[in-house]
C-alpha cells in the first residue's frame, strides 16, 4: 500500500541538467516532514525527485535540512509524515532489514571520510564488498579498476594516514562505487580539503555522474554551485525554497 | 562466515590489551564463581558421605523363625527404597559390639544382642519422612520388636541439607549475576571502541547479522579462554587447599567441561546483549 505521489506537488518527470534524459526516478520525496524529539522541526513538506543519471547539489546553510534529507535516504532517520521512496523501496513500508539492502544501492561519502584507519587502501574498499558477501574472487581486479579510475592506483598499500585528504576522499568515493550504487550521495564531501582538492573531487564526481551514476551533493561551497550547471535544490529553515529545475511554488528565489 | 571469524580473530591482534583485559575479567568472576562452586560441591560431598551413615535397624523378637525372618529380610530387600538389607545373627552383633566399642569388649556376652535386620537406603531416600515410612512398614512385622534409626540425627541433616541448598542457589545465583554483568561490561567496551568500525560498516550496507556475527564469535572465545583460565585458577586453588587445609574433592571432568562452556555462554549472551544495544541506539 504505497501512497502514490499526488503529481500536483511533487516534480515528478523532470530531467535532469547533465543531459541524461531518462525517466527512472531514483529518489522521490512526497511532502516529507522530519521532527526530531530534541530539536523539533527540521523539515516541512518537501518534495523533489531525482532522476536516474541527474547531478544535483543540496545547498543552504548549516542546519537548514541538508544532512537530514540525505539521513532520511539512506534511512538513518525516518519522515515524521511524507514519504521517501529511494528506487523500489518506500519509507513507509520500509522495514529494520530492509535498511541494508537500500544502502547497497547507495553510495555514501561524508566529508570526515570514514575510512578504517588500521587498514590499507585495498582493504577498506574490499570491506564494503565482503560486507555485501561478495565473492572475493575477482574482488581485487575490480578493486584495481575502481582505485585507477579515483586516481589512486599507486596507493592501494597504503595506509589512510600516509594520504592527503584528497585522497582519502578519493578513496571514500571508491569505496561508495564498489557496490554500483544507483545514487552517490555526498554530504559536505569538500568541506575538509582545500580549493585544489576540492576542484579535483568535484571533477570526479562529475566524472562518475558522466557513466550513469546519480550525484546527490549537498555542500554550502558556494562558488562550487555557481561554477557548475547543475540542479541546485535549496533548503532553508527545513523548506525546499530553490529547485533550479523546476520553480517551487510560493518560493521567491534566493539572490545567487 | 569466514570474514566474521576473521574480523573476530583480527579483533585481539588490533587491541591485545582491551582483549586480554576482557579475558581475565571473564575469568576472574568465573573463578569466583568456580572458588564457590567447589565449596558447595565439597558441602554437599560431607553431607552425602554424612548421609551414608543413615540406617535403620529392625530388631528380631527372640527365637523366630529363621525362614520367617528370611522371608521378611526378602520382602525388605524388594522395598523400592531400599539399597541393602542384611541379617544381622546375635553372634554377628557381639562381633560388632565388640568390635566397635573396644574397651567394654568384656562387658558384652553371648546372647545378650537381638538379632536384626540392617537397611541402608538408596540415595535420595534417606529424608526423615522416608526413613519414618520405612520404618514404620519395618514395624508391622510381629516379630519385629523395635526400629531404630536416630529420628533427631536424620532430621538435623535433612535441615543442614536445606540450609546448605538455600544458601548455594542464592549464592551461586549471584556470583553468576554479577559474572554475567562484569562480562557485559567487558565486552560493551570492545563494542564501544569499535563504534566507528560498526557505523561504517552499516553505512555500507551490512546487516544487523553482519556486523553482529564478529563480536558473537569474539564474545564466545573470550568467554572460553575466560573460562579455561578461571578453570586453571580453581584447579590450582584447590590443589593449594589440598596440600596446606585440608584435602577438598575437584570438579569431576563432566562439571569442567560443563563450567567451561558457562563461560562460552556468558561470553556470548554478553556480546549479544551489548551489541543488540549498540546497533538499536545508532
Amino acid at each position: 500500500m504505497t501512497p502514490e505521489p499526488a503529481t500536483g506537488t511533487s516534480p515528478g518527470g523532470l530531467s535532469g541538467h547533465t543531459g541524461t534524459h531518462s525517466a527512472a526516478t531514483v529518489i522521490r520525496f512526497t511532502r516529507v516532514r522530519k521532527e526530531y524529539a530534541r530539536t523539533g522541526l527540521a523539515l516541512k513538506d518537501v518534495s523533489f525527485a531525482v532522476n536516474k543519471g541527474e547531478f544535483v547539489f543540496l545547498t543552504g546553510p548549516s542546519g537548514a535540512g541538508k544532512s537530514t534529507i540525505l539521513k532520511l535516504i539512506f534511512a538513518e532517520e525516518r519522515p515524521t509524515a511524507g514519504e521517501v521512496k529511494i528506487a523500489t523501496l518506500s519509507s513507509a513500508t520500509m522495514r529494520h532489514r530492509d535498511i541494508a539492502k537500500l544502502r547497497r544501492k547507495l553510495g555514501i561519502v561524508f566529508q570526515d571520510f570514514r575510512l578504517l584507519e588500521d587498514r590499507t587502501v585495498e582493504q577498506n574498499i574490499a570491506f564494503a564488498l565482503e560486507v555485501t558477501g561478495a565473492p572475493r574472487a575477482g574482488m581485487s581486479g575490480r578493486i584495481g579498476r575502481l582505485l585507477t579510475q579515483v586516481g589512486l592506483a599507486s596507493k592501494a598499500q597504503a595506509l589512510p594516514r600516509e594520504l592527503s585528504g584528497g585522497e582519502q576522499q578519493r578513496v571514500a568515493i571508491a569505496r561508495a562505487l564498489v557496490n554500483d550504487p544507483l545514487v552517490l550521495l555526498a554530504d559536505e564531501p569538500t568541506g575538509n580539503l582545500d580549493e585544489r582538492a576540492t576542484r579535483g573531487i568535484f571533477q570526479l564526481l562529475r566524472e562518475i555522474n558522466a557513466t550513469g551514476t546519480a550525484v546527490m551533493m549537498a555542500t554550502h561551497d558556494l562558488d562550487l554551485v555557481k561554477r557548475s550547471d547543475c540542479r541546485t535544490l535549496e533548503i532553508n529553515h527545513g523548506q525546499l525554497v530553490l529547485d533550479s529545475a523546476e520553480p517551487v511554488p510560493g518560493a521567491s528565489p534566493p539572490a545567487r | 562466515m569466514t570474514l566474521a571469524w576473521r574480523e573476530a580473530l583480527l579483533a585481539f591482534r588490533r587491541s591485545p590489551m582491551l582483549s586480554a583485559l576482557s579475558v581475565t575479567t571473564i575469568a576472574f568472576s568465573l573463578f569466583a564463581f568456580g572458588l564457590f562452586g567447589l565449596v558447595a560441591l565439597n558441602i554437599r560431598e560431607a553431607l552425602t558421605r554424612l548421609e551414608d551413615r543413615v540406617e535403620i535397624r529392625a530388631f528380631v523378637a527372640d527365637r523366630t523363625p529363621a525362614e520367617a525372618a528370611a522371608t521378611a529380610l526378602g520382602d525388605v530387600q524388594a522395598f523400592p527404597e531400599v539399597a541393602t538389607a542384611a541379617l544381622i545373627t546375635p553372634a554377628q552383633a557381639l562381633e560388632r559390639a565388640r568390635r566397635e566399642l573396644g574397651e567394654f569388649s568384656d562387658v558384652f556376652d553371648a546372647g545378650i544382642l537381638p538379632a536384626s535386620i540392617d537397611i541402608k537406603l538408596k540415595p535420595g531416600f534417606r529424608d526423615p519422612a522416608t526413613v519414618r515410612a520405612v520404618a514404620a512398614r519395618l514395624r508391622t512385622y510381629d516379630f519385629i520388636e523395635d526400629v531404630r534409626y536416630g529420628e533427631e540425627w536424620v532430621e538435623k541433616l535433612q535441615e543442614i541439607r536445606n540450609v546448605a541448598t538455600l544458601a548455594g542457589t542464592g549464592l551461586g545465583l549471584t556470583f553468576a549475576i554479577v559474572a554475567v554483568i562484569i562480562i557485559g561490561s567487558t565486552i560493551r567496551m570492545a563494542v564501544l571502541a569499535r563504534a566507528r568500525e560498526i557505523a561504517i560498516m552499516r553505512v555500507v550496507g551490512a546487516t544487523d547479522g553482519f556486523v553482529r556475527a564478529p563480536f558473537l564469535i569474539e564474545g564466545a572465545l573470550k568467554g572460553t579462554l575466560g573460562g579455561i583460565l578461571a578453570l586453571v585458577m580453581t584447579w590450582t586453588a584447590s590443589e593449594l587447599i589440598g596440600r596446606y587445609v585440608f584435602a577438598a574433592e575437584f570438579f569431576d571432568v563432566r562439571l569442567a567441561i560443563v563450567g567451561i562452556f558457562a563461560g562460552t555462554v556468558i561470553g556470548l549472551a554478553g556480546s549479544a546483549f551489548s551489541v543488540g544495544r549498540h546497533l538499536k541506539a545508532v
